[in-house]
């Protein structure tokens, strides 16, 4: 070391040995994009509002009778989460690809699995949650039967985080796409599929006056999976996609 | 060293030249396993006495299930290869072994159709493994398609090797989970494929079309490998040379 | 002689089959301050990105303190600062807010308050107002505020005085070789002269392969 500046440089050797944190990034980025979140909250409302007007196509499209759309009920409004969860999607790398931010996030000296854990924890937040609590009002317009309600909000608690996380991988995958939106759906939506059969079944089990706790234990399964492994798929892409 | 010989199957080159002298084998193998399958199951395997001649699309349509599966692992497991080890050979083995799956998986859902029109009148059945088999195209169409919207070779081979691998996680929960839906709502009174035991005069001829079916593959995928190869090297010298060469002869 | 800080050797960079560069050796000393030249497609940030680990395009050795980069990276990642072509600021947050998340993810090691660092760069009373407000030359002098934060050794920097102005270029130059008479390196691209004593030029001409 050249000796005209021994004293700073010593501060600078001080912190050369790091104490690897995991969470500090973690809470950092969490803050930051409910931060982000709630300035474009207006943005928050689209998902919710595009759930309200398929749900409202229904009865137009097949029938206003009472008993079909009990029947339909826990189906349609399933399928129609999904797809808010799956639109609401390929913005969750896309603005900080743009301006840079993503390429900050993956020369950060912290593990990015929790970064990606964060960012789709406040995907998960502003699209997934709100929609779950919603789910009962729309019921109510499907005339989803009365014992359906309880497992309805907790199929899709456990759901849609699942299809965040799921989706997570398939936004990595096409964020350098500059028209990624509609591929996104195609190589994601068929990873929906298990999701999809045992939410829609826990409801439709429960309304036909059978236990759900057995779907319901699955969808914790994906669940639990989902969390240990899409971050790191989405992690491994977001590495190919800013190399590229 | 032992690695000689990966680092050497690595080189698309080395592959290329070996690759030749197979040819000629796969493609005699595999057309007479066929013709004889074929002519075997088609004209001389016993007439089914429920379903009539209609059931010898199996010869068909079972082989091409079989290996539209079987390829699906062929192309994950080499994109992840070509991920973990960099090897040029397997990003185009895995883009040849998509676009070859993604047909194999089609032909195995047409053939399911025109089997199940004389069987169960329509066209169109939502049973298990029709349904499974269908996710399994959508699969392969996702990973065809991110394929194509890269413009960078190595960004799309890269990319698409991820997602192969997700969805090789993906199938056997998709198998499972659409196999429980299936009995949730059609409590088992038909069944597309019968599990009963099928007389070993109709099971032979299948055998051979599956062995031949697999060969078939082989012999596809290497192809579509070669000229791969020979795209994706167009620049290099060898190639050039090689191309002189084919010139010079005709 | 002095340990180097990052050695490269015989670094290689190929892009879509096409080589850049090759046989890239460099050694980087603390109190280096270097600047990569070459035209247009050269690849200069290609290196860069390379450097910052965003890329592992490339065939060679990187080592960092004498230690390859694979088993140095965490070590190498905290002791680094990139600034890229995108400044990198969120426009929907105000300069604190982005200044807070780059501490966060920095783990907070901090030389100054960032109000003091926003007012070194000019932006003293800025603290509130979001970036969408702010011009291209002040989003991008949020993002330098962050070379006055850190404590990092290596500065890496992609064209740095675009949308800067003359009295910016200078603080900027005078903050350089601060930096790199404490003992750290600065690795830049920059189209304009730097009135910088000691500068090492590395032009990326001189490494391009003579196709046969």
């Amino acid at each position: 070391m050249s000796g005209r500046a021994a004293g700073i440089d010593d501060s600078l050797q001080a912190q050369a040995t790091p104490v690897p944190g995991l969470w500090p990034g973690f809470w950092a980025t969490l803050r930051r994009d409910l931060l982000l979140a709630f300035r474009h909250r207006g943005e928050m409302a689209n998902p919710i509002l595009f759930f309200l007007m398929v749900i409202t196509m229904v009865p137009l499209g097949i029938s206003p009778e009472k008993a079909v759309l009990a029947m339909l009920a826990p189906g349609m409004l399933w399928v129609v989460a999904l797809l808010a969860t799956l639109l609401s999607l390929d913005g969750l790398f896309r603005s900080d690809f743009e301006d840079g931010t993503l390429e900050q996030l993956l020369i950060a000296p912290q593990p990015l699995y929790f970064q990606v854990l964060a960012k789709v924890l406040v995907h998960w937040l502003t699209s997934g949650l709100p929609l779950t609590l919603m789910a009962p009002l729309l019921g109510v317009m499907l005339s989803l039967p009365e014992g359906g309600y309880g497992v309805l909000v907790l199929s899709l608690l456990l759901g849609t985080a699942s299809l965040s996380l799921i989706g997570s991988i398939g936004a990595a995958l096409t964020v350098a796409l500059r028209k990624g939106g509609l591929l996104l759906s195609l190589i994601i939506l068929p990873l929906y599929v298990p999701v999809l059969i045992f939410g829609a079944s826990a409801v439709t089990s429960v309304v036909e006056g059978f236990p759900a706790s057995g779907q319901l234990a699955i969808l914790g399964a994906f669940l639990a999976t989902s969390i240990v492994l899409a971050p790191l798929a989405a992690a491994g892409a977001l590495r190919i996609s800013v190399n590229g | 060293m032992g690695w000689q010989w990966f680092h050497r199957l690595g080189s698309p080159r080395w592959f290329y030249e070996k690759s030749s002298a197979w040819i000629p084998w796969l493609a005699v193998l595999s057309i007479a396993l066929l013709l004889w399958g074929s002519v075997w199951g088609l004209a001389f395997a016993p007439t089914d006495f429920k379903q009539g001649n209609s059931y010898r699309i199996i010869y068909i349509h079972v082989p091409a299930a079989f290996l539209s599966l079987a390829g699906y692992y062929v192309m994950a497991i080499s994109g992840a290869i070509g991920l973990i080890w960099k090897m040029k050979l397997a990003d185009m083995v895995m883009k040849s072994a998509a676009v070859i799956g993604a047909v194999l998986t089609f032909v195995s859902l047409v053939t399911g159709a025109v089997w199940g029109k004389p069987t169960w009148g329509t066209w169109w059945v939502w049973d298990a493994r029709i349904t499974s088999m269908l996710v399994l195209f959508f699969l392969y169409l996702g990973v065809i398609a991110l394929q194509e919207a890269y413009q960078q070779q190595d960004t799309a081979n890269k990319a698409s090797a991820i997602l192969a691998l997700v969805g090789m996680v993906n199938i056997p929960i998709i198998y499972k989970s659409v196999d429980w839906w299936y009995t949730l709502h059609q409590p088992a009174t038909i069944k597309f494929t019968s599990e009963s035991t099928i007389h070993p005069s109709m099971l032979y001829p299948l055998l051979v079309m599956v062995i031949a079916f697999y060969l078939f593959y082989a012999l596809a995928l290497l192809l579509r490998t070669r000229s791969e190869i020979l795209y994706r090297e167009r620049k290099t010298r060898w190639v050039q040379e090689l191309a002189e060469a084919g010139k010079g002869s005709h | 002689m002095a340990n180097p800080l990052i050695q490269l050797e015989a670094l290689s960079c190929e892009r879509d089959e096409r080589v850049l560069f090759s046989g890239l050796d460099l050694s980087v000393f603390a109190g280096d301050v270097i600047q990569i030249e070459g035209p247009n497609g050269s690849g200069k940030t290609t290196l860069l990105r390379v450097l910052t680990t965003t890329s592992a395009d490339f065939s060679g050795e990187i080592r960092w303190l004498g230690q390859p980069l694979s088993k140095a990276r965490l070590d190498y990642l905290n002791n680094l600062l990139y600034i890229g072509h995108l400044p990198g600021i969120k426009k929907g947050l105000t300069p604190g807010e982005n200044l807070r998340w780059f501490c966060g993810l920095n783990q907070g090691h901090q030389r100054m308050s960032m109000e003091e660092a926003l007012a070194a760069v000019g932006l003293a009373g800025y603290e509130d107002v979001p970036c969408y407000q702010l011009s291209a030359g002040q989003n991008r002098r949020v993002a330098l505020a962050r070379l006055y934060l850190t404590p990092a050794r290596v500065w890496i920097l992609d064209e740095p005085f675009t949308a800067i102005d003359k009295q910016g270029v200078a603080n900027l130059e005078k903050l350089m070789a601060e930096h790199a008479a404490g003992g750290g390196c600065v690795l830049l691209t920059t189209h304009q002269e730097l009135d910088l004593a000691g500068v090492r030029k590395v032009n990326l001409l001189g490494y391009r392969q003579v196709r046969s």
